[in-house]
């Protein structure tokens, strides 16, 4: 019965712990007050979330005029950090979900903090097609429901209702499922508390218990929602290019957008959750955790979908080549060199070509680099975004009605303000919840624990024959 | 559970193979386990304890079909008999274009009865507050529980003794 030795496999959880270790390592987290660096960290976030909403009120009270956008760019910066935002939100259910199915042992340590970065990414994400609609207080008549209109119902066959109910069934499913793999670990909480912690994480862990059927029955429920959340999850950022690729648009009716919505998609949310890794593990001191085979098999997702992207970019060049279509080629030669050039190379450039360094083994093991690419990686994606939105718009079929656009601080502040929301969500979640999911963690320990697998176990074993 | 008190002789175990050569040694003497409390799930417990497999996955299809049903049908009522209307001069039954919100509903509706079901099956939900054993049940302990309602001493004795030979660290009784 004992645990598999191997010297090959690299440990996941260093340090030899115990299970009482886990728990008093990922558990006891949220018992502590707070340090400095998150209370300034806090502080700081909130700050940005009050501009974000000092300039939405604006928006609505000045009237949508005060964006930037015009009659001929009618999408511009908040689409794009629409797109941008729910690229980002793949990530989490991409590692819990796919990574689940591929029994992937290393998504363990970076599951629950990507998963809640799903639904903060999701939240911020919706916020921008809620706010276009000009009167956000209306938006329930985009769901189809039964009224006294006629009733006049949506139009189902439009790709921006799919994505409605896309975005809406991703976050309620992403929802679910982080929130059940998040109750024993509550419970865990909860069995350590005293007072009126207990009651609050006694009334948040619907009373877990741990019996065997109910694991039983988890195991079943995550294996089932991860096999619901990988289509689900692909067919998001498809539908989400569907807004682009079933327009009649030069660059935009491509329909190779699907495919590289997704990894695209893939891509940023990598980048963004190691981001948050690097900085999390350091915070709160989960090294032994998050380890450097963590940040270097997440740095091999992001050099594969960072290829896959750079392919993409390059196929929907040679394409617009080959089509011999002239408005086609001339909407991609365009992006490489007419107004907005500056963000082309920004695309290219830190998505495409940086990301290649990482097939150095030494930079993918390198928590500066990664933390510096990771922000590369996090400007180059929506740098693409803003390449395919108002890029494309400025230059349309009519010259008369070529434009330029950029945005007004009010839709800047808004998009610092959905970061200052990301963050803020993030941290509270880092205080009250466990980052790590310590009952997955112990699963696995016995079959990634440094005193089981590795150099270490290889020593141990070689000592106990003696 | 609620209606009436259960006592409750447990033993804690240190480690999820000593649990599982126990509940292995306690099947083999036919003792009647009353139920196993882990901190995470222990791979191999299912079989050795005699448990079925579960049927959640029924309940999930059944819940997709559903959503599938509401959302193809509703959608080609709606747009063949309730409100017909041409876009794009395509025909009112596109069927092409119902396949996203299909299938978004078809997740949907699985996904969130299954959840549901998951916490009624289980006795779950936000506020309820079911007993437990021990505290450490959720940090390294492995439980398993012997219910002694009406057991005269002798089988209480027997099940002590079951407990000291397959390694339990702690043994203790509780009415819950």
């Amino acid at each position: 019965m004992s645990a598999a030795v191997s010297s090959i496999r690299e440990p996941l959880i260093t340090g030899h712990k115990t299970y009482h270790d886990i728990t008093e390592d990922l558990i006891g987290p949220t018992e502590k007050a707070p340090n400095f660096s998150w209370v300034v960290a806090f502080l700081l976030s909130v700050t940005l979330l009050s501009f974000g909403i000092f300039c939405l009120i604006w928006t609505f009270w000045v009237g949508i005029g005060s964006w930037n956008l015009n009659r001929t760019i009618g999408w511009g910066y908040d689409i794009t950090n629409f797109v941008w935002w729910i690229g980002i939100g793949h990530a989490g259910t991409l590692i819990s979900a796919i990574l689940l199915l591929f029994r992937q042992k290393w998504r363990t340590g970076v599951n629950r903090a990507a998963e809640a970065m799903t639904i903060f990414a999701v939240m911020c994400a919706g916020l921008f097609p809620a706010t276009h609609t000009g009167r956000p207080w209306l938006d329930f008549f985009m769901f189809p429901y039964p009224n006294t209109r006629g009733p006049l119902w949506v139009n189902f066959n439009s790709p921006l209702l799919w994505d409605l109910f896309a975005i809406s069934t991703y976050f309620t499913v992403s929802l679910l499922f982080w929130y059940t793999g998040l109750v024993p670990d509550l419970a865990s909480v909860r069995d350590r508390a005293k007072g009126v912690r207990r009651k609050i994480y006694s009334f948040v862990s619907m009373g877990w218990t741990g019996s065997a059927k109910h694991w039983q029955r988890h195991e079943y429920l995550s294996l089932i929602l991860a096999g619901l959340a990988t289509p689900l999850v692909l067919s998001v950022h498809t539908i989400v290019s569907f807004d682009f690729a079933t327009s009649v648009i030069p660059g935009w009716h491509t329909t190779i957008f699907p495919p590289y919505f997704v990894a695209g998609a893939v891509f940023s949310g990598f980048a963004m959750v190691q981001t948050l890794m690097v900085i999390t593990r350091k915070i709160l001191n989960l090294n032994d955790y998050i380890t450097l085979a963590h940040i270097e098999s997440m740095n091999k997702v992001i050099l594969l979908t960072g290829t896959i992207v750079g392919t993409a970019y390059l196929t929907e060049l040679f394409i617009a080549w080959y089509s011999q279509y002239t408005y086609e080629q001339y909407a991609f030669f365009n992006r490489a060199t007419g107004p907005y050039f500056w963000s082309y190379i920004g695309m290219m450039g830190c998505n495409l070509i940086i990301p290649q360094i990482f097939w150095w083994k030494k930079m993918r093991r390198n928590i500066w680099v990664t933390f510096l690419m990771s922000i590369f990686v996090n400007i180059g994606m929506w740098f693409e975004r803003f390449v395919i939105i108002p890029t494309t718009l400025a230059r349309d079929y009519l010259p008369s009605s070529w434009s330029y656009y950029w945005p007004s601080w009010v839709e800047i502040g808004i998009f610092i303000g959905t970061i200052g929301l990301f963050f803020v969500l993030y941290l509270i979640f880092c205080r009250v919840a466990p980052v790590v999911a310590a009952a997955e963690i112990k699963a696995i320990l016995k079959t990634a624990g440094d005193q089981y697998v590795g150099e270490n176990a290889k020593k141990q074993t070689h000592s106990h024959s003696h | 559970m609620k209606d009436q008190n259960k006592e409750v002789l447990y033993g804690l175990y240190d480690d999820d193979e000593i649990l599982l050569d126990a509940v292995k040694q306690a099947r083999e003497n036919h003792l009647d386990i009353w139920d196993v409390f882990t901190p995470f799930p222990v791979h191999g417990l299912d079989p050795i304890l005699g448990l079925a497999e579960s049927r959640l996955h029924i309940a999930g299809f059944i819940y997709g079909a559903i959503g599938t049903a509401i959302a193809f049908f509703g959608m080609s009522w709606v747009f063949t008999r309730d409100w017909p209307i041409i876009f794009g001069g395509k025909p009112y039954w596109s069927v092409p274009a119902f396949i996203p919100v299909t299938f978004e509903l078809t997740v949907l509706l699985c996904a969130i009865g299954m959840v549901v079901s998951f916490y009624i099956v289980n006795g779950q939900g936000f506020g309820v507050d079911n007993p437990t054993l021990d505290d450490r049940i959720t940090d390294d302990k492995f439980c398993i529980a012997f219910q002694t309602n009406g057991k005269s001493e002798s089988e209480i004795e027997k099940l002590r003794s079951f407990f000291s030979e397959s390694g339990a660290s702690e043994v203790n009784s509780k009415t819950i």
